[in-house]
């Protein structure tokens, strides 16, 4: 995979993954807009300028893993996918019909690049972390890379994860949270508070971060300071805006899990130009 | 006599034979690795052994995201812990992908005894057999314990092995050959067949001479492959004897009896009696007792072979 190196063309990537999500989810008229977009830089970063991957070779065994324990998030990962040429970009307008390779959650089996089966939150971390055990065990060099949501962070599974990753002194393992601070029903602080999340990831033996989750230049910072840590597993608290991007999506838990009309799919594609 | 051996004992010792054979298998245990004889192995290769303490369903995860990388995980603990307790875990990370993971359980039934109805798991052949792409095996003996760990290893997918914690009489000897999705006849007889898996094959042997000492001959049918089930022999035995009794340490509820009646009434609908547990949870007390309260023991199955053959023709 050719890395980009530009930040500027980073973003243009970005914005392109935003419009496929806008379009992906208007055609489906299903699907979870507000926290693919929330999490559309963490990704794209990580899929063009930070992973060690081969799209014509998924199974190559020296990747580098990545997990979307937020597994409804991923309308963002298969437009980051297809943008790298796991597959046709025109795959991505048949995203949860019958029989897609694109489910309405990310199936390893039907899917080029995904390497873990997601959907029911809690549980993809522990399988990262598993991941990243296998490399220790066979001292191999590939680094593991998962991102999980906040609402996610309230499964006890999560925490199970956090507590094993640090006694197994997962280095190899960098996660992010994607901070966007809204959940189904509302605000996270409300219906299940998670704070103080940066304390409780450093009590669980991490080396935590917290970075804008929409600046590239923070991510890439910050994933390079997780590569140098040794002996801890990192956890990259990214403060995010639900929907970013599209003005009236932003902030607004009513695009969870709402698919954009195709008005509105137009007047999201023009202020993603 | 035969020679008594749990099956949690052979699993032990097969262990320690298969981890020198396949050098990807891991152990992964919760905290119970004394009790479930993981601890064996953990003894020869600590390398390859992790214990997650109390944390089934994260243990869950890692076995499925290591099998992804190539490995062999195989994950126990009660069976009370790695069915229930992980049912979703095990069902969208481990089942659903189709992962490579083999969950080894002990402990399983009424019989762990004293410790009572919180670790008694008698609803686990029914959780793990739903699952599409589980595959369910309840050994009879020691010997078939480490035949069916032989065949889970050799064989892609997931799996769901059920261990008990009593010494058993040895059924088998070492020319025995387990073959998922086949029963295999252990008594021949006319009069009735008896379908049983687990502990309840050696209820079963004991109710056949006492059946015998009254002049009824009955069929004994090994049915450790739970999932795949022999439709073949269950058909074969109800055309043959015309009547089947179902026997298992497990609720009457979703288990053998009803995958047995599956197969019974969507092919050759005949009497079928439900040797198993009631719709209830179980309680303290020696494993004896206990098989004798819930009605699981040889008396038990002598009853419902005489209510069975009642039955014929009807």
């Amino acid at each position: 995979m050719q890395d980009i190196a530009n930040l500027k063309e980073l973003a243009e990537k970005a914005k392109e993954v935003r419009r496929l999500i806008i379009q992906m989810i208007a055609e489906a008229n299903s699907g979870h807009p507000g926290g693919s977009l929330s999490m559309t830089d963490i990704i794209t970063t990580l899929y063009f300028s930070i992973m060690n991957h081969r799209p014509a070779n998924p199974a190559w065994e020296k990747r580098d893993r990545f997990v979307l324990s937020k597994g409804h998030a991923c309308p963002a990962f298969y437009a980051v996918l297809a943008l790298c040429g796991y597959f046709p970009v025109s795959e991505l307008m048949n995203l949860r019909k019958l029989g897609s390779m694109l489910q309405g959650h990310p199936d390893r089996k039907v899917t080029p690049g995904v390497d873990f089966s997601t959907g029911s939150l809690g549980q993809g971390i522990s399988a990262a972390c598993g991941m990243a055990l296998a490399g220790k065990i066979d001292k191999k060099n590939y680094r593991v890379y998962a991102i999980i949501g906040d609402g996610e962070s309230q499964e006890g599974q999560v925490w199970e994860a956090a507590m094993s990753a640090a006694h197994y002194k997962l280095d190899n393992l960098c996660a992010f949270l994607d901070f966007n601070k809204l959940q189904i029903d509302g605000e996270v602080e409300k219906i299940m508070n998670i704070e103080p999340v940066v304390d409780k990831w450093k009590a669980f033996g991490w080396n935590t971060l917290r970075i804008d989750g929409h600046s590239i230049e923070q991510i890439i910072e910050a994933v390079g300071i997780a590569h140098k840590t040794k002996g801890k597993p990192t956890m990259i608290v990214a403060d995010t805006i639900k929907g970013k991007g599209v003005s009236f999506m932003e902030g607004r838990v009513g695009f969870h899990g709402v698919a954009p009309t195709r008005e509105q799919e137009q007047q999201a594609l023009s202020e993603l130009r | 006599m035969a020679e008594m051996v749990a099956t949690r004992d052979a699993y032990g010792k097969a262990l320690i034979k298969f981890g020198k054979m396949y050098p990807e298998m891991v152990v992964l245990d919760a905290d119970t690795s004394s009790s479930t004889r993981t601890q064996w192995f953990y003894n020869e290769f600590p390398e390859r052994f992790f214990n997650f303490g109390i944390s089934e369903a994260n243990m869950i995860g890692y076995a499925a995201g290591l099998s992804t990388c190539g490995k062999i995980p195989v994950v126990s603990t009660f069976a009370c812990f790695g069915s229930g307790r992980v049912f979703e875990q095990v069902k969208i990370s481990v089942c659903w992908p189709r992962l490579n993971v083999k969950i080894v359980v002990t402990h399983a039934g009424v019989s762990v005894g004293e410790d009572g109805a919180s670790h008694q798991a008698v609803d686990d052949i029914n959780l793990m057999r739903v699952l599409p792409n589980m595959t369910v095996i309840v050994p009879a003996d020691g010997i078939e314990t480490e035949k069916a760990i032989q065949y889970a290893l050799e064989n892609y997918g997931p799996f769901y092995i059920r261990l008990g914690r009593l010494k058993l009489p040895l059924v088998f000897d070492d020319n025995y050959e387990f073959v998922l999705g086949r029963m295999s006849t252990l008594r021949q007889g006319k009069d009735a067949t008896i379908i049983a898996c687990g502990l309840m094959i050696n209820e079963s042997i004991k109710a056949s001479q006492i059946l015998s000492d009254r002049g009824i001959e009955v069929r004994i049918l090994n049915a450790s492959s739970i999932k795949p089930i022999d439709k073949e022999a269950i058909i074969l035995a109800a055309k043959e004897t015309g009547v089947i009794i179902t026997a298992e340490e497990h609720s009457i509820i979703g288990g053998l009896g009803s995958a047995v009646s599956e197969v019974l009434s969507t092919n050759l609908p005949c009497p079928v009696e439900m040797v198993g547990i009631a719709d209830t949870f179980g309680q303290s007390g020696n494993p004896e007792e206990l098989l004798k309260l819930f009605k699981i023991d040889a008396d038990a199955i002598v009853e419902a072979v005489v209510r069975g053959m009642g039955r014929k023709g009807y």
